[in-house]
């Protein structure tokens, strides 16, 4: 099949790194033609890797139809197959990788892996227009500050322990929250915290560039349920410290990399409160402010879709013998021809 | 007089009862809750001057507090007499060189024997003295650790300093650093030390300059 850079070429991509199995369907220039996605709801406890496997093996049929369904395209139109390679959960990259590789031989197109974290960061500038941003990346699995150098997106703060969006899911569940497909424990803690007015002291752990919130998610249960603290002041102050050291870091890494824009991405994207927090850095540093659309910000296959189009133009694919899943794959480990800089 | 603006405070050279003084003014910052701004500022305020006096204690030379102001946010110490090491690690014998690199190894030993990880030591972050001391200052990161990682971390932080900033004579330093430090520490820990720091250095995480 002849392949061109025209709107005619289409990116089938899909995302299976956790709790979500998305595919979509993506121009190459860019359009997000469909978003399909369906998300595995544990009854109770957190993310089981196996039965989100279980989960994505089951609903994989459907939502990879509904891609090209939805993008008035026949799956005969698909150009390029990219896959979420890592890192993640492995039963669940494993199931999206099965997937991948098999459309891929059976239309007999080329396939690409990519890293999920780099396909967090360029579909918020694609989403925003961002070129070189310092990029707050928040979400269940990760929490990383990063900046483009020399090739390869550079950590330069990290959580040394879990993730921001861990922190807040964990919390929620520990105090007896409940969430609703369309409502995550992220966006009922906000809601919360919207109507929490005084702040109780918690830790605060920034060393260095690096951060951490696992002492900050024990105090902050403690302090519920044993201090008896009303839910919405202990939402509230774990909001504000958290994000104050997500924005303390970031702050950092933008007076020492003086880049042009901040871009804020993944899941934890979607709060209010971190939102303005860090427009307030941006505008003290003179930097544009771009955060990803709400649609973009959680785990979708248009990320991944988009991050193989920029990898398959500048001349990477992925042999089927090297798309093995990595599930510890290492954002600066990434070789990212296509940005400049 | 403004000095240095930095991320996170102003540094201001002064004069308090006829001294010629340093003061590192933490600022408050917008994007926070006006409590819990009040609450880091003054907790760093504290552990600032704390980990510079057990720095002293472990007998590595550190400005002399006068003034903490906890409120305010505000540290007032000694002006070091002096020149950043920065400015003429380059500029001296090839000897000189080599016996000042030695010595700043042997401060880092010091240190990291205490349980005291500095969190920034870059070459602008020690002053040498007219008596040939070398004063260590900018304890704004540091943190009290044992560990093995920290200790790799913080003088792996050291060598990128030297490669970035010294890069003729990056290699001959460091080695002089690591002897120093080997001096005060034992062979045996240094070793171990080294190790980790290859260890980070394949690990490629703190690679963030071109």
């Amino acid at each position: 099949m002849p392949l061109n850079d025209s709107d005619n070429s289409y990116c089938l991509g899909i995302e299976s790194t956790a709790d979500d199995f998305g595919a979509a369907i993506l121009s190459f220039e860019g359009a997000v033609l469909s978003n399909a996605n369906d998300v595995y709801m544990p009854k109770k406890g957190g993310i089981h890797p196996r039965e989100a496997a279980r989960h994505h093996a089951e609903v994989a049929e459907k939502v990879l139809a509904e891609a090209p369904e939805k993008a008035k395209i026949k799956p005969r139109d698909i150009n390029l197959v990219a896959f979420s390679q890592g890192p993640g959960l492995g039963p669940c990259l494993r199931t999206g990788a099965t997937a991948a590789r098999a459309l891929s031989s059976y239309l007999g197109v080329p396939l690409v892996g990519v890293n999920h974290c780099v396909a967090h960061i360029e579909i918020g500038k694609l989403a925003t227009g961002a070129k070189d941003p310092v990029t707050l990346y928040v979400s269940g699995g990760n929490t990383i500050v990063s900046a483009f150098e020399a090739g390869k997106y550079r950590v330069f703060g990290e959580t040394l322990d879990i993730a921001i969006g861990n922190c807040l899911d964990v919390f929620a569940r520990e105090v007896g929250l409940k969430q609703r497909r369309g409502a995550p424990f992220g966006a009922i803690v906000e809601e919360l915290a919207n109507n929490g007015k005084s702040y109780v002291s918690l830790p605060y752990t920034v060393k260095g560039m690096d951060l951490s919130f696992s002492g900050l998610l024990t105090a902050a249960v403690k302090t519920f349920l044993e201090k008896k603290i009303a839910l919405e002041d202990v939402c509230f102050s774990l909001q504000e410290v958290a994000f104050s050291m997500l924005s303390e870091v970031t702050e950092r890494a933008l007076a020492h990399t003086e880049k042009p824009e901040v871009l804020l991405t993944g899941g934890v994207a979607a709060n209010k409160k971190l939102q303005s927090m860090l427009r307030v850095i941006a505008m003290e540093h003179d930097a544009r402010f771009c955060v990803v659309p709400q649609g973009l910000a959680a785990d979708n296959g248009a990320m991944i879709a988009w991050t193989g189009i920029l990898a398959y133009k500048s001349g990477l694919v992925t042999p089927v013998e090297d798309s093995y899943v990595n599930v510890k794959w290492r954002l600066e480990d990434v070789h990212a021809p296509w940005v400049e800089g | 007089m403004l000095l240095k603006k930095g991320a996170e405070a102003r540094l201001y050279l002064d004069e308090w009862h006829n001294r010629k003084v340093i003061m590192k003014k933490r600022l408050p910052k917008k994007y926070r809750l006006p409590q819990l701004d009040l609450e880091i500022r003054s907790q760093r305020t504290v552990h600032e001057p704390n980990m510079i006096h057990k720095a002293k204690i472990a007998g590595v030379p550190t400005p002399t507090i006068f003034m903490v102001d906890v409120a305010d946010a505000n540290i007032v110490m000694e002006f070091v007499e002096g020149k950043q090491v920065k400015q003429i690690l380059d500029h001296v014998s090839p000897k000189e060189r080599l016996k000042l690199s030695g010595l700043i190894g042997r401060m880092i030993g010091r240190l990291h024997k205490h349980g005291i990880i500095h969190g920034d030591l870059t070459t602008s972050n020690m002053i040498l003295t007219p008596y040939s001391k070398v004063v260590f200052v900018d304890f704004g990161l540091s943190e009290r650790s044992k560990e093995l990682e920290i200790k790799g971390v913080d003088l792996h932080l050291m060598k990128r300093a030297l490669q970035s900033t010294h890069y003729k004579h990056a290699k001959k330093c460091f080695g002089a650093v690591m002897k120093g430090y080997a001096e005060v520490v034992g062979e045996e820990e240094t070793k171990k030390v080294s190790d980790k720091i290859r260890e980070i250095e394949k690990r490629g995480r703190y690679v963030s300059d071109r």
